[in-house]
């Protein structure tokens, strides 16, 4: 069995709504005790609808949040978010967001963008971040003049590549994806989830992949977990979880998804027929 | 300079490395203008705040006289056009035989540093104290909203009045007065808008990059802030000359013989009835130098808000 | 006949960087009764084209077109006084963001019955048992308890269930819904389509329905207008559509379904149809 690179026991985080002057302070349980494993090179993916939790637990992994009980831990080694995270632990997660027209600072230019990591991380010379960003830059299928640009010249497909070249620049291990591809034109979203694999085999990374639509996450992951109201209802390899869910939630969503196959087309057109 | 430009940029020119980079600074400033330039009263304003700017720096060579020297036998002249005028006082003279022109020409000077100086204050005060205030929420920030509130609560020239009476009347006690009394506002102002860049992915990417406090809150956060803050910033430089003019006018500016607008007003108050040149002309100065900043206001929150573009 | 018929639809807008055409030259028809889907991706023009038919475009837009006629009627000459008692009557629409779409001042019970005091001649008593009414046809529970709800206390989904309701207050005879369920979870989303099914076959209204999404036409549609870029690139009845695509752009929507993958890359679209859209990164 090759090394794991994340791994929770048991994380569970609560969110506490402020308490006014008349009224008491209520907590919610976000997160119920998540506990998953994920091997080097591969990706999990995490499957809910909206205010299940998901992007709650892509947080703490990502040590944005602390949680509230439970063990994170990265490459083998614990970490306490709340006592604060060394940079190493820091520069070997990082994040890729939903929105691409808010994840990138509207003030900074593209190859700024690119280099601040570096700029915070390390103390290479302006010359060697810059290379490196332009390397960045070409490898997500930009182009140099690109470098100068502020983003909001960019289409969305092409802020999200530079997004994901931003959390690349540290060499991450794990690179925490939230519903990347989600606000993002069927045509552009393949070109994304392409490059995703495309670097995913170059560098070798390990893919939290959060996303509610099925249909992408049995393309890319190759486990998969389903989340209802902060807990686990379904934890398996892709294959299992497709073939044979276990739990009703699971079923639901399945049954949910559109079907485009020829085969349901005839038979809801033959239903309408029927109807009318 | 514009901060959020829309998605329609003119064609981006493709140019290799460096020259790419001032090419685009060209673009977004051409932007910037294409949006000043639909407000014509902006247009207006800025160039009547230019002339009176040329004026302040080079009023040693426009002007035809001493500001403070008393010309025995002039006093009260009319303007040229009045009978009893001549050339030699375009605008008249004032009760001790000074030449208005002049006055109203160094005056400016007065008025703009004044200006300057306040908001320079104000800003660098209220965007760090808002900057504090929006980043780390809970009680600090209760505090200092409180305390801002409790500011805002006084009518702004009684405050004023009452801050020149302790520290003792004078043009920079004047200064540092109005500036504390305008300050309120860029904290408002700041605090909301970084309450509202805050919680942008942006933010939080760089968090995951390791950015530390400092350079989230000044170099990721606050760049996108400006917008409302350069408004108010020439609002404020506007209320920063009217309030000094006050303050001079009630004594508590700027000393006589500064030729300093406000003080212009007070001294030649007794004159009015005899000659209503010794009065209007400051008067207008006035107005005018106010009018053409807030219009020209106007027209960069029309260019720089992205909720007013219409693309 | 048909009921909706634009002939030649063409669309500006003024912009800072000169007229920007939004659409081409776009004809379509929608007999009654049936259930065009409009397809396409961001950019091609597929929304601004039926709120040019609605008359909701800002006045920065320039509208061409050689008709565009519903019922018989052209409404493109229509003064706007002549068009809002078309609107809002004779075609509902809805939209993407049913929370935006709902006044937040206002109880949902109080907005339905101002859109039928608005259309209609009934007095309060009966305004309220139509409410009431279309609330039970749309699926909402506890009818008279949500009427006085306000959108906020509701979830997506049912403020969704409210937008219909309205949109279907006074009976339109073509519905135009933009983008319905792309805002919401998968599971609300086959109810919210189900619904509009199951009320499209019960009212015999027609119904275009905007989306970019193929899953939803393969669920709703009859027939099926896919366009690109400000024109139309094909139009055929669903099932051919999806069993064989004659345009390559349709295909290639198609293929970039995950769903039907087959190897271990998506075919993009560049693969199959203009090769610089691709080094742009696609539609902007």
């Amino acid at each position: 069995m090759s090394e794991i690179v994340l791994e929770t026991r048991n994380l569970v985080r609560d969110y506490t709504t402020a308490g006014g002057m008349f009224r008491q302070a209520k907590t919610v349980r976000a997160v119920k005790g998540i506990s998953l494993k994920v091997e080097k090179g591969k990706t999990l993916a995490i499957v809910g609808e909206s205010g299940c939790g998901k992007s709650t637990l892509a947080r703490m992994i990502t040590m944005i949040d602390p949680p509230t009980a439970g063990d994170l831990i990265i490459d083998g080694q614990k970490v306490d978010t709340a006592k604060g995270v060394s940079p190493e632990l820091r520069r070997k997660v990082q994040i890729v967001f939903q929105n691409p027209y808010g994840s990138l600072n509207p003030r900074q230019k593209i190859g700024d963008v690119l280099m601040e990591p570096l700029i915070i991380n390390s103390d290479l010379p302006a010359s060697e971040r810059r290379h490196r960003a332009m390397e960045m830059l070409k490898k997500v299928g930009l182009a140099p003049e690109h470098f100068n640009r502020y983003p909001h010249m960019f289409s969305g497909g092409q802020r999200q590549r530079i997004a994901i070249a931003r959390a690349l620049m540290l060499n991450p291990r794990l690179l925490v994806l939230d519903e990347p591809v989600s606000a993002l034109d069927l045509s552009v979203q393949a070109q994304v989830l392409n490059l995703l694999a495309d670097l995913q085999d170059e560098f070798g990374l390990t893919y939290v992949f959060i996303s509610h639509d099925l249909s992408v996450v049995r393309y890319i992951a190759d486990e998969v977990m389903v989340m209802y109201f902060g807990e686990a209802v379904e934890y398996g390899t892709r294959d299992d979880v497709f073939s044979n869910p276990q739990h009703e939630y699971t079923k639901t969503l399945f049954a949910a998804t559109p079907r485009t196959d020829v085969e349901s087309i005839r038979a809801r057109l033959a239903r309408k027929t029927a109807a009318a | 300079m514009a901060v959020n430009t829309p998605k329609t940029v003119a064609e981006p020119v493709v140019l290799e490395g460096e020259h790419s980079a001032s090419a685009i600074r060209w673009a977004m400033l051409a932007e910037f203008w294409y949006y000043f330039r639909q407000n014509r009263g902006a247009v207006v304003g800025a160039a009547v705040f230019t002339i009176i700017l040329l004026v302040a720096i080079f009023a040693p060579l426009i002007a035809p006289h001493d500001p403070i020297t008393q010309v025995r036998g002039a006093f009260l002249k009319p303007p040229v056009w009045q009978a009893g005028g001549s050339w030699e006082y375009i605008l008249g003279t004032d009760p001790v035989g000074r030449d208005i022109l002049s006055r109203l020409i160094y005056g400016a000077r007065f008025s703009l540093f004044v200006g300057l100086v306040v908001v320079t204050i104000s800003v660098s005060v209220g965007v760090v104290v808002g900057l504090i205030a929006g980043y780390f929420r809970g009680p600090l920030d209760t505090f200092i909203m409180r305390l801002m509130d409790i500011i805002l609560a006084f009518p702004s020239l009684l405050l004023a009045l009452v801050l020149v009476a302790i520290l003792g009347p004078g043009l920079l006690n004047a200064m540092i007065a109005i500036a504390l009394v305008l300050q309120p506002h860029f904290v408002r102002l700041t605090r909301a808008a970084v309450m509202a860049e805050k919680n942008k992915d942006y933010v939080m990417a760089a968090k995951v990059a390791g950015a530390s406090r400092m350079r989230l809150m000044f170099r990721t956060i606050l760049p996108n802030c400006t917008a409302p803050l350069i408004v108010q910033g020439t609002l404020s430089f506007s209320n920063a000359i009217l309030d000094a003019a006050a303050l001079g006018f009630l004594g508590m500016g700027a000393q006589p013989p500064t030729p300093e607008w406000g003080t212009m007003l007070a001294e030649a108050r007794e004159f009015v009835m005899r000659a209503w040149w010794v009065v209007t002309f400051p008067g207008l100065a006035i107005l005018i130098t106010v009018l053409a900043i807030n219009l020209m206001g106007d027209g960069l929150r029309d260019a720089l808000d992205p909720k007013l573009k219409r693309s | 006949m048909a009921l909706l018929e634009i002939k030649n639809l063409c669309l500006t807008f003024d912009t800072v960087g000169g007229k920007l055409k939004a659409v081409d030259g776009i004809s379509l028809h929608v007999d009654r009764g049936e259930v065009l889907a409009i397809v396409g991706e961001s950019g091609s023009g597929k929304s601004v084209s039926m709120l040019a038919v609605m008359g909701l475009l800002p006045w920065t837009a320039t509208i061409t077109a050689d008709y565009i006629r519903f019922d018989g009627k052209d409404i493109l000459n229509l003064s706007p006084s002549d068009r809002r008692k078309i609107i809002g009557k004779d075609i509902g629409m809805i939209f993407q963001e049913p929370m935006a779409s709902l006044n937040p001042c206002f109880t949902v019970g109080f907005q339905i019955e101002e859109t039928l005091r608005q259309h209609t001649d009934l007095d309060r008593a009966a305004r309220r048992r139509r409410a009431v009414e279309l609330f039970r046809m749309v699926g909402i529970p506890n009818t008279e308890d949500r009427l006085s709800s306000y959108p906020h206390q509701m979830s997506g989904g049912q403020c969704q269930r409210v937008m219909i309701a309205m949109a279907l207050a006074c009976n339109p005879k073509l519905l135009i819904a933009d983008e319905p369920t792309t805002a919401l979870d998968v599971t609300i989303q086959k109810q919210i389509l189900e619904l509009l099914v199951n009320l499209q076959i019960e009212t015999g209204m027609a119904m275009i329905l905007i989306t970019h999404d193929m899953g939803v036409v393969a669920e709703t549609a009859d027939r099926v207008a896919v366009q690109y870029k400000g024109r139309r690139v094909e139009e055929s009845d669903v099932l051919s559509l999806f069993e064989s695509p004659k345009h390559p752009y349709t295909r290639a929507l198609l293929s970039a379904l995950p769903e039907n993958a087959t190897g271990d890359r998506l075919p993009s679209v560049s693969d199959y149809f203009l090769e610089e859209e691709a080094v742009t990164g696609g539609a902007a």
